[in-house]
């Protein structure tokens, strides 16, 4: 698909790597193949080195160590104006004393393209976007909604090989932050483009990639589509970052067939392979903890906060030093101080080893 | 309802501030005194100085102007004054925008070194420099040449044209330099088509002040210009104060119409006194 004459573009970043001067080695052999119209997302808490991998993608930060190739081609020492790559800023960054037509058409011109060609490309774009009306405005007169659009206007005139977004909505309310994340990926979707987006919001990089890229203190904890990492984190930080709420995790240890913990015993499912006796943490997400009669086998909790969420209620229940989050279809008739009895759904369960926090295995 | 939020409700225009207010008055008085007063004089049809206190004109003549205008060299001296304060402006502010440029927004070797020294030369006053710069400009044959002023000029008003605008620099966001590279801009591009349109407010700072320094320098000026054909304006206006007897009409008339040019200027340069340059441009 060629649309508004987006270019396709595959990148191949190798064991790329930023350690600066002073010895911080903010990203370590960060490897990932994207492919063409690939929509990845860098994800992961503040400090993991995600905007630094995306500036380096982009030519803003230099790359110390491996390579970084676009459809082949090394591109380590060329110029951001070189690689062919347009960005969207977290701050917007349009240029104040332009209009919004300026904005757009400021790379159009240094490109040196036809002042026809400039207006078109602009105003298709504008259309596209439903800024039209805006294009003689200055940023200073626009909502954060609309400056967000003229930014993304302004990297999808230029017709780049790759598309970089570096916490585009952060800066938006929920309500417009929601309506945004639809509108990247209608625009995704629709340009076809290769797109590496940058987030610390799990719920933007879930729905919106094709794949993720999960990072923690500069190095990748998992790579792969959104599910796998919500159905098979690698390890504990990858269960307790995807999510929301968040996975229960408490302190277990295995016995002869079982998963034994503070206040519960549960049965353990012959596809893991752990040994007795080995510590663990177990994983549990809270549509996976239901609500019980029978006493026998179950975990008992008491209620201590019920958020109320509409079509859903998140129940937070102290059972012995572990807090719990259970979710309950519809609205709850529980108050804090009420008892409940908790069950563990066996088939999804997540086992961690406690020393390395990886994932324990499962046999086929 | 507290006592002290009735009485601000009672008294919205608060008469709590009179004393601010005769405070105020009090020192704006002070400061126009000074100023009526040379008006006064300047159109006072004798030389003497008036001992009046009344800092009102009582009379009006314009014979202290038409002397002026009519003493030997003032033309020159108006034009020299007009061709040094423009040119030490442009090549100051010129020069000052891409060193304070550089200082905000690279780090090369040298630069603290570099912010430091021209921190220091403000800590001297300018008259130590007067026989170090005497030599220079007697070395490069430039005593007595508008050129020599531009060069001094231009020079002393750099280290603080710098800071100026390096201060105003670094408020500019970084990001807006790094749409404009991701745009394919050139680093003079963003310098010219971004950071200089951004900055209109701090560069009409920095070229007023360089201009009110050069048009009002007096000691350089008197030092470096021995020939009254290459006088500036102050020089000409300390000539009237002589040893024995001082013509304080046309030393008042001359010093309204020293002030004319930098009130123009400052008029026109208003405009772009303004903040908020930057609203829009990033969240936040």
């Amino acid at each position: 698909m060629l649309f508004l004459g987006v270019l396709m573009a595959r990148v191949e970043l190798d064991k790329i790597g930023k350690r600066y001067p002073n010895g911080f080695e903010a990203v370590e052999a960060f490897s990932l193949d994207i492919a063409d119209r690939e929509f990845i997302v860098l994800v992961g808490p503040s400090g993991c080195g995600k905007s630094t991998t995306l500036r380096m993608v982009a030519g803003l930060e230099t790359i110390t160590t491996g390579e970084m190739r676009i459809d082949g081609v090394r591109v380590n020492e060329l110029p951001p104006k070189k690689r062919d790559v347009a960005m969207v800023f977290q701050s917007y960054a349009l240029y104040p004393h332009m209009t919004v037509r300026e904005n757009m058409a400021f790379g159009l011109e240094l490109q040196k393209l036809p002042k026809e060609e400039i207006r078109k490309r602009v105003e298709e774009v504008a259309e596209r976007l439903e800024i039209k009306e805006l294009l003689d405005r200055k940023p200073k007169a626009m909502s954060g909604g609309q400056r967000q659009r003229v930014a993304m206007g302004r990297a999808i005139v230029r017709h780049p090989k790759v598309f970089l977004f570096d916490e585009p909505l952060s800066n938006l309310d929920a309500k417009l932050r929601l309506q945004m994340r639809v509108e990247v990926s209608r625009l995704h979707h629709s340009l076809g483009a290769t797109s590496i987006y940058v987030t610390h919001d799990q719920v933007e990089a879930m729905t919106l990639a094709d794949r993720i890229v999960l990072m923690k203190r500069g190095k990748v904890q998992q790579i792969g589509r959104p599910l796998d990492l919500y159905d098979r984190p690698c390890n504990l930080f990858v269960a307790t970052f995807i999510g929301s709420p968040s996975m229960n995790v408490v302190e277990a240890t295995i016995e002869d067939g079982w998963i034994c913990g503070d206040g519960f015993r549960v049965p353990l499912d012959a596809r893991w392979q752990a040994s007795v006796g080995q510590r663990i943490q177990l994983g549990v997400r809270p549509q996976h903890l239901s609500l019980t009669n029978e006493i026998s086998g179950s975990l008992q909790a008491q209620v201590e906060v019920v958020e109320p969420m509409g079509s859903e209620s998140n129940l937070y229940c102290r059972a012995g030093k572990n807090l719990y989050t259970v979710r309950q279809e519809g609205v709850s008739e529980l108050r804090p101080g009420d008892h409940v009895n908790l069950s563990f759904d066996t088939a999804h369960l997540h086992l961690f080893d406690a020393e390395s926090e990886k994932r324990i295995g499962e046999q086929a | 309802m507290s006592q002290q939020q009735e009485e601000q409700v009672c008294d919205p225009k608060g008469s709590r501030h009179i004393g601010t207010h005769i405070f105020l008055i009090l020192f704006t008085i002070v400061t126009l005194f000074p100023v009526l007063w040379v008006i006064k004089m300047a159109f006072r049809d004798n030389q003497t100085f008036a001992t009046d206190l009344n800092p009102l004109p009582t009379e009006f003549s314009l014979q202290n102007f038409i002397d002026i205008f009519n003493a030997p060299y003032f033309g020159q001296q108006l034009f020299n004054s007009f061709v040094i304060s423009l040119s030490t402006t442009i090549v100051g502010v010129f020069l000052a925008c891409t060193a304070a440029y550089a200082f905000s927004r690279f780090r090369f070797p040298g630069r603290q070194a570099g912010l430091n020294a021209f921190l220091v030369t403000q800590m001297f006053p300018g008259t130590m420099m007067m026989i170090p710069l005497y030599l220079v400009l007697d070395t490069l044959g430039l005593l007595d040449q508008t050129l020599g002023l531009i060069f001094v000029y231009s020079t002393t008003s750099i280290p603080f044209c710098v800071f100026m605008l390096k201060g105003y620099f670094d408020t500019i966001p970084k990001d807006l330099e790094e749409s404009a590279l991701m745009d394919g801009a050139s680093q003079f591009t963003i310098f010219w088509r971004i950071i200089m349109p951004l900055s209109r407010p701090a560069i009409a700072v920095t070229a007023l002040f360089s201009f009110m320094t050069a048009w009002n320098e007096y000691v350089l000026a008197a030092t470096f210009m021995s020939k009254e054909s290459a006088y500036t304006l102050p020089v000409r206006l300390q000539s009237y104060v002589g040893n024995y007897t001082t013509e304080w009409g046309h030393f008042a008339a001359g010093a309204l119409l020293v002030s004319i040019p930098v009130m123009i200027l400052f008029f026109a340069l208003q405009k772009h006194l303004v903040g908020g340059l930057t609203a829009g441009a990033v969240k936040g």
